[in-house]
């Protein structure tokens, strides 16, 4: 095959697949905004990506901010900048690390499980048994999901934030020799509330993105084990992308000058 | 004479790879039991799916009571019942929750009303209240198309579509499916469509059945003429041969 085709096909199925994506965002908004809401499948889905998402999100946290705390003493002691290391850690965190890692963990565990479920309930036909039942799979299955990660993720990083801060603060009194009042004080004099706010909006965009990639994907899987395999892959390695792609848009929707 | 129930024309579909219907016509009026018989990949799920409005065919005419159907029209929906091939019951769902879902989902009923009309439902299926709680991985596959069947009956449909409604049971809980089949539709007086290639169970549930091959009906006529039928796709398929005018894309040794 000419490769200039095969770059120009490629390029094609990628514009085709952005398309239906937007659409069935689109369609999928749609839902989330406009009654009758299906306010027990959104609890359901708010206990099942927020509190059972905690215990990952919340190690994935603690550990990064230990980590931050130690690899900045490293690099800031050889310039005697050891006071910076509470400000790096509390900004790192909340502006980047805390929505980003939690949104990756999400990615990869609600994300997949969704776009299993939804690709399961695709190819044994209960999609097809909920229209026969007067219900709108969109309303039923995506519009819950969609608005559950949004409003569920934002929650996930204030926590992820609070434990990520936290972690630095551990390894920087008891490892490091940090005085505790000191360190707490850095903290909060550098914190602004855009600094959280900003991470927090990532966050609500985040848990969007990863349903969306969870749903669209699960949706359109094909019939077999095969397919929804397929799909949930699809789904995490797609939402991964979304989000690190997001994250450089609302960062420079926040902090460019 | 009377108008049809349910009227279809010259219904066409094709997908990138093949034709699957190339024009099916029938009529089936209120009350009968419609079986559509035919091998794999005849095109009988596509016929039932342009039907119920999940597909939508490339041409021709599906009419209930005399009005063009939509796809998917809820209105409509609200006439209709569907037991599907495995059953599609809702993972997460309880029983009684699945039975009821129309009643729960349109506000129809509270979940106490709904969850005694599935009982008094799933009864008729001739199951009993201690299975109202079981989650559908807890049931075996007889039960779980007694949950499926009393699912498509639980508002007392006009017109219920059966998709290969045998498939996956022993002979016996086949028979035993059947009967209810039979039972629970002259009980309530629903018209049906059926498809299978499971003969004994379209002897038994249809009063009129056609053949669909290649897209097309090759026959209809009375369930109790099949076997006069004079069409030799009829009798190869009924007779279960493998030599005749249906050849299947095999491999032969």
């Amino acid at each position: 095959m000419n490769p200039l085709a095969s770059i120009g096909a490629t390029f094609l199925a990628f514009l085709a697949g952005t398309g239906r994506l937007v659409l069935f965002a689109a369609l999928g908004l749609a839902s989330c905004v406009t009654p009758p809401w299906q306010f027990r499948n959104i609890g359901r889905q708010i206990i099942d990506i927020g509190y059972y998402s905690l215990p990952v999100v919340g190690l994935t946290a603690i550990f990064t901010g230990m980590v931050l705390a130690l690899q900045s003493y490293t690099g800031f002691s050889r310039f005697e900048a050891e006071g910076a290391i509470a400000g790096i850690v509390v900004l790192s965190v909340t502006r980047e690390l805390g929505p980003v890692l939690a949104g990756l963990m999400v990615a990869g565990r609600v994300g997949a499980a969704m776009a299993a479920e939804i690709g399961t309930m695709r190819v044994t036909e209960q999609i097809d048994a909920l229209m026969t039942l007067q219900a709108s799979p969109r309303r039923y299955l995506v519009a819950p999901r969609l608005i559950a990660a949004t409003l569920t993720l934002p929650v996930l990083v204030l926590v992820a934030d609070i434990i990520g801060v936290m972690g630095g603060y551990l390894v920087s009194i008891h490892k490091l020799g940090f005085n505790p009042s000191v360190y707490l004080a850095n903290t909060i004099d550098i914190l602004e509330p855009i600094d959280v706010i900003s991470g927090l909006v990532k966050a609500a965009v985040f848990g969007f993105l990863v349903a969306l990639t969870g749903c669209y994907h699960g949706w359109h899987s094909r019939r077999g084990a095969q397919g929804v395999g397929q799909a949930t892959t699809l789904a995490v390695v797609s939402g991964s992308i979304l989000i690190l792609t997001f994250n450089y848009v609302v960062t420079e929707i926040f902090f460019s000058r | 004479m009377n108008q049809p129930m349910i009227r279809v024309r010259d219904l066409r579909k094709s997908f990138p790879a093949r034709r699957v219907l190339d024009g099916v016509s029938f009529d089936v009026s209120q009350g009968e039991a419609f079986v559509i018989i035919g091998g794999s990949g005849s095109g009988k799920s596509v016929t039932l799916k342009c039907i119920l409005g999940l597909m939508k065919p490339d041409a021709g005419e599906i009419m209930i009571d005399g009005m063009a159907i939509r796809p998917a029209d809820t209105g409509l929906m609200a006439r209709f019942g569907m037991l599907f091939q495995g059953g599609a019951l809702f993972d997460s769902l309880a029983v009684w929750e699945n039975v009821a879902f129309r009643q729960i989902h349109t506000g129809a009923m509270t979940r106490r009303e709904a969850r005694d009309s599935a009982c008094e439902t799933l009864g008729l299926v001739g199951l009993g209240e201690d299975v109202a709680d079981l989650l559908p991985a807890e049931l075996s596959g007889g039960m779980m198309k007694r949950v499926a069947l009393a699912r498509a009956i639980s508002t007392r449909p006009d017109i219920v579509f059966l998709d290969e409604p045998t498939t996956g049971l022993d002979p016996i809980m086949a028979d035993v499916i059947n009967d209810l089949i039979v039972q629970v539709s002259r009980r309530l007086g629903i018209t049906t469509i059926s498809i299978t290639h499971d003969m004994a169970s379209a002897r038994k549930i249809a009063d009129r059945i056609a053949m669909l091959h290649d897209g097309r009906l090759v026959w209809q006529g009375s369930a109790a003429d099949i076997d006069r039928s004079g069409s030799d796709h009829v009798d190869q398929f009924i007779n279960g041969r493998a030599e005749g005018p249906i050849s299947m894309s095999v491999l032969r040794p």
